[in-house]
């Protein structure tokens, strides 16, 4: 592909070797990293503050990011959503950061590239697996049999295939939306570049926010999915 | 054991590292005769053109259903939009599969 672009990674000396994708995520963490960091000094110093501040503070700001992700995590898992919050808010997060990145100039998105959103989405997919052995140990594996045992050799390789096109669907539609959302930007901006990119631009944001809206609803599913096979 | 967990995941980071910059760089590209490429380009612009067709179909259908729910309930109507949201994100995650195989054509061209 066409990706000889500007990019801010190569005025940085040691990140300038990577391939692209990997320096602009690493540069998209290395910002949250430091949000993280600001938002945390700034709520120690203040710990017992009950009452939030009037205007719009840093503070505010990184509670109201928080306090969002809790409240889809419980509203979605139930009463024991908060263990998954913290995996939830960070894959959340990052692919959110990454979107938008995408979206300032000189920043190339590293969910541009399969590498990153199929690394996002195997994490879900193990972690799925690990949460689901964690809890049932190995009679997790009774739910690829189906009803009734005879049924046995039509129904594993269906789960096993359904299973399989999880991470896959997950990946695929990540990497789709943001690499053609960019694509369609830079041709707007190779044809008219005055106005009319700036429609195609908040799509951009729009679709940003919406995919990684469902891509923790759908990570939260396959967890809650894995874990409650009690009632069965 | 919190220790040794940090270092074993400060060791998987750095694995990452040296592996991505020890990475080889993509294939050359071979020549195409002419039929090939007019097969290819076929392709690939009638096939995003049909997934476009039926995802369109499909997201006015379910859009139709919301503003249905909406105009006879409007109290409800931010519970009705969230699910809408991620079922037109459904549907439209099958029209860009079929937009990532039309990208993976033109750019083989």
């Amino acid at each position: 592909m066409e990706h000889e672009q500007f990019t801010w990674a190569s005025l940085i000396p040691g990140l300038s070797a990577l391939p692209p994708h990997v320096s602009n995520g690493i540069i998209v963490s290395i910002i949250l990293l430091i949000i993280v960091i600001l938002g945390y000094t700034q709520y120690k110093r203040n710990a017992d503050q009950v009452v939030p501040d009037g205007r719009m503070t840093f503070r505010n700001f990184v509670e109201i990011l928080v306090e969002s992700i809790a409240g889809l995590v419980d509203q979605t898992m139930g009463p024991r959503g908060r263990e998954f919050m913290l995996i939830i808010g960070t894959l959340g997060l990052f692919i959110l950061f990454n979107n938008l990145s995408g979206l300032v100039p000189g920043f190339l998105p590293a969910t541009d590239n399969v590498n990153t959103t199929f690394a996002c989405s195997l994490t879900v997919f193990f972690l799925t697996h690990f949460y689901g052995v964690r809890e049932h140990g190995i009679r997790y594996l009774k739910q690829f049999v189906g009803p009734f045992w005879w049924l046995a050799p039509i129904m594993i390789p269906i789960e096993l295939i359904g299973h399989l096109s999880r991470p896959l669907s997950l990946g695929l539609r990540l990497f789709g939306n943001i690499t053609g959302d960019h694509l369609v930007t830079a041709i707007f901006f190779g044809l008219i570049p005055l106005l009319v990119p700036l429609p195609v631009m908040f799509l951009g944001v729009f679709v940003s926010f919406v995919q990684t809206f469902v891509f923790m609803l759908l990570a939260m599913a396959y967890f809650s999915g894995a874990i409650s096979h009690e009632e069965h | 054991m919190k220790k040794l967990f940090v270092i074993l995941m400060l060791l998987g980071v750095f694995v990452g590292f040296s592996v991505t910059v020890a990475m080889a760089a993509e294939g050359a590209t071979t020549a195409l005769d002419p039929q090939v490429k007019a097969m290819i380009a076929l392709a690939a612009g009638i096939g995003i053109g049909i997934a476009a067709f039926g995802g369109a179909l499909g997201q006015g259908k379910a859009i139709a259903s919301a503003l249905d729910g909406i105009g006879r309930n409007p109290g409800a109507s931010g519970k009705i939009i969230t699910p809408m949201i991620i079922g037109l994100a459904m549907i439209e995650s099958l029209v860009i599969y079929s937009l990532v195989v039309s990208l993976l054509l033109v750019f083989k061209l």
